[in-house]
């Protein structure tokens, strides 16, 4: 049997595509967060730190409460509070901030297992997850249509309220009034300080809302499908995020795109009991398709003109 | 002064100090209602100091502003904004990849529903606002893809729609080509007869004269007159700016025309947008002898002068330098063979803002063997004495020759690069809007260089967008269309039949 003829097999069963959905989901909240921020002018890295400071967080609450839904309010707080010092970072300070979004980072991965050890004395908190946990949800009679019922009706709450947000975001960076002022600032902050706009409010919030929707993330990664917290556990899916915001040319549904087809990878990955290839290279399929889409496989993709670049009041 | 009912904006004794700098120094400055009021000074003069702290952007530290006879604090744009003081920026306020309509709708935009940005309202506004003051525009294109004038015009919309009954416009016609500041100024009249007050900032004094009713002069953050349009001059203006006497003319003597320098036949070359732009171009440039190019801009001026300085690729026809075949040469053979490039964009092109003074003064000759030893390590020292040269025989003002390039004035940024580029005595020098932005003494200073080097037997080809310029420096003027030289002619030829050959009329009856 050749490894393709495997991998047409597989991409057969509903299986494979509800696990592709379940996953991409994982990439596509912080790339949401990513497209609100840089929409704004805020170039955001830190979606990877804000959603590991997310799924750490989730564990905490969820084993104090035994309630996965305040656990995931806990989570989005704390990616919040990480989206707050690279907003002050950047914003206030004016640091550059790809500095700020890799100080986060690493600060994220030090903390959480900082605080792993100092909760519960161990290196890892495999065995401490025994609680209640984001359920899978089945919607009634959609679920049972043939093959597309498993795909999109038999998920995790998480990957629901995603699709909404997904379609929320887009209806308000580019329907609504305060959608044209995100961009606005985004793309020329002077302007929009002579139109009577308040810059930095709408910049804090924007990056705000990138760590609100890192840390659900992070829940639903650590209570959602994990079930468990283990030091750097996202393993770089904030920066596949970050791919996928760009390859999506910052707007949400190109995001979403990306986000399947790296979700694609990883549950080819998940599933590759089936297939004789070696489980190694099939994990590194995802970060291949993230290079091969970074280097301009789907063409030039320009970032709002201000992006990174901090607003000083009465400069040109 | 009069009554302040009777004016539409009346600061007084406004000051503001930034560091190291006294932007404004106990300012009067009183507008009346309907009246076109210029407010000019060299750059730096404190003049968009003045208008920014009228409209809320900076915050004077003393002094009272009256807005149509009523004290008001203007805390920001907002304040302004509801005061009915508009402004149209220098540097336009727009969004290249927004509609216009969305452009002009920024900060008051029409809303449905819960928060949903309304179009089609939008639409309809701006079509009553474009008919009433018979500016058209449509407000679905991309504002990125209109033409500057058309791009101002979005600017002053923009601040109609928010209700202004005072403009103020900076600068407005340093981006226009002459045809668009001359429908400008017929928009501006029009928007006075609707009963509007308009503030023009600017440094042209020609069109000062011709625009406004009445001229505050400022100078190093002061006001030094104020005046009656109809009862001054150029000179009497000048001279108030520059604080001294200027020469509104240059002073030259006839060239003494040598050989021929550059001899270009047939040269054609495609814009950036890969359209032909220069069409089979031909002309001689003789040595001792200025050569001006007049046209109006996007004619093919610009790409002209980069093939000829090595910078852009002809796809056809030729140029030689003395006799030898230039054509196909690279940047830094040009500038071997003798000839240097004074580029129209100095921030982009002609310099590197973030180096120094010194190290901005040999680019391009780096690997001179007087500046570098065998091209690889630079002789420092050398460096920093040619550059202290420089910055005395151009009069560059600036604190020392480490300076950033980029916190220079355009005016001494400008003569960084005249320096650079005749410090080297080159055989043949291409200036490209050698003083576009920069202040009138200044301009006065590079004009003198400009002769000085064609009566040292340099071949000059210049070109600016300013008429004026053309005509007062070149010693005959070839006027470029749609990217050939249609007909060379004396710079006495009158203006308006310049006028006529630069937009394509007149040749048939000038061969007549």
């Amino acid at each position: 049997m050749s490894a393709l003829g495997d991998i047409g097999h597989l991409l057969l069963t509903a299986n494979l595509w509800q696990a592709t959905l379940a996953a991409a989901v994982l990439f596509l909240l912080p790339a949401l967060g990513g497209v609100t921020s840089e929409r704004s002018g805020v170039v955001n890295i830190a979606m990877e730190g804000m959603m590991l400071t997310g799924a750490f967080f989730a564990v905490v609450a969820d084993l104090k409460l035994h309630n996965p839904w305040l656990a995931t309010l806990v989570a989005m707080v704390a990616g919040g509070l990480m989206a707050l010092i690279h907003a002050v970072v950047s914003i206030r300070f004016r640091a550059d901030q790809i500095v700020s979004g890799i100080a986060i980072n690493i600060f994220a991965a030090g903390l959480t297992v900082f605080l792993v050890n100092r909760i519960y004395g161990v290196q890892d908190v495999g065995h401490v997850v025994n609680s209640e946990l984001l359920p899978n949800i089945n919607i009634p009679v959609l679920d049972q249509i043939p093959f597309l019922g498993q795909v999109l009706f038999q998920q995790n709450v998480i990957v629901y309220v995603a699709l909404v947000l997904l379609v929320l975001t887009h209806v308000v960076l580019f329907r609504t009034r305060l959608g044209l002022r995100i961009r606005a600032v985004g793309e020329h902050p002077q302007a929009a300080d002579t139109a009577g706009i308040n810059v930095f409010r709408l910049r804090y919030g924007s990056v705000l809302v990138s760590g609100v929707l890192s840390g659900l993330a992070g829940a639903y990664l650590a209570i959602g499908i994990a079930n468990t917290f283990v030091p750097n556990m996202t393993d770089g899916r904030g920066y596949i995020a970050l791919a996928a915001m760009i390859f999506g040319k910052w707007t949400p549904f190109g995001a979403f795109i990306a986000c399947l087809i790296f979700g694609l990878g990883e549950a080819i990955y998940a599933n590759n009991s089936f297939i004789h290839i070696s489980a190694y290279l099939l994990s590194m399929l995802p970060y291949i398709i993230t290079l091969v889409v970074l280097a301009g496989v789907v063409g030039r993709s320009t970032p709002p003109a201000a992006d990174g670049l901090p607003y000083i009041p009465g400069s040109e | 002064m009069n009554d302040t009912s009777t004016f539409a904006v009346d600061m007084r004794g406004i000051t503001k100090q930034f560091p190291g700098v006294l932007a404004n120094n106990h300012v009067d400055f009183s507008v009346r209602q309907g009246e076109i009021h210029a407010l000019v000074g060299e750059n730096g003069a404190g003049k968009s100091t003045l208008m920014n702290e009228l409209y809320g952007l900076v915050h004077p530290d003393s002094g009272e502003i009256f807005v149509n006879g009523k004290q008001v604090q203007i805390t920001g744009p907002r304040d302004a904004i509801a005061l009915g003081i508009g402004m149209v920026h220098q540097h336009f306020m727009l969004i290249p990849v927004f509609s216009v309509g969305e452009n002009i709708m920024l900060g008051r935009e029409p809303v449905t529903g819960p928060d949903f940005f309304d179009r089609t309202r939008a639409r309809t506004e701006i079509a009553a606002l474009t008919k009433r003051y018979g500016l058209a525009l449509d407000a679905d294109a991309r504002m990125g893809d209109l033409p500057v004038g058309l791009q101002q015009r979005a600017e002053i919309v923009k601040v109609l729609y928010r209700g202004a009954s005072i403009l103020i416009l900076d600068e407005p016609t340093g981006v226009l080509t002459p045809q668009e500041s001359h429908e400008l100024f017929g928009v501006l009249r029009d928007l006075v007869k609707a009963g509007k007050t308009i503030i023009f900032i600017s440094h042209k004094l020609k069109e000062v004269l011709d625009i406004s009713d009445r001229i505050t002069v400022m100078r190093r953050g002061k006001v030094v007159g104020h005046l009656i349009t109809k009862d001054t001059n150029e000179e009497e203006i000048a001279t108030l700016m520059v604080g001294r006497e200027v020469l509104l003319r240059v002073d030259k003597a006839p060239a003494k025309p040598g050989g021929v320098a550059l001899k270009v036949d047939g040269l054609t070359a495609n814009s950036d947008q890969g359209v032909p732009a220069l069409k089979g171009v031909t002309f001689e440039l003789r040595y001792g002898e200025i050569l001006g190019i007049a046209g109006v801009e996007g004619n093919g001026q610009s790409e002209l002068m980069e093939v000829l300085a090595g910078i852009r690729r002809a796809t056809g026809g030729h140029v030689a330098l003395g006799g030898r075949d230039i054509t196909t040469m690279d940047a830094n053979s040009e500038r071997d063979a003798g000839v240097a490039f004074i580029p129209e964009d100095r921030r982009g092109t002609g310099l590197v803002l973030s180096f120094s003074i010194a190290e901005n003064s040999i680019l391009g000759r780096e690997r001179a063997s007087i500046f570098s030893w065998r091209h690889l390590v630079l002789r420092l020292v050398a460096i920093r004495d040619w550059a202290r040269r420089l910055v005395k025989d151009f009069d560059i003002r600036t604190p020392s020759i480490d300076v950033a390039a980029r916190n220079l004035s355009g005016g001494n940024q400008q003569k960084v690069i005249v320096a650079r580029e005749m410090g080297g005595g080159p055989k043949v020098l291409l200036a490209a809007q050698p003083t576009r932005g920069v202040d009138i003494g200044a301009i006065e200073f590079i004009h003198r260089q400009i002769v000085k080097e064609r009566d040292e037997g340099a071949a000059v080809l210049l070109v600016s967008a300013e008429l004026d310029e053309v005509r007062s420096l070149s010693d005959r003027i070839a006027v470029m269309y749609e990217g050939r030289i249609v007909t060379i002619v004396s710079p006495e030829t009158p203006e308006e039949r310049l006028g006529l050959l630069m937009t394509g009329g007149g040749t048939k009856q000038g061969a007549a």
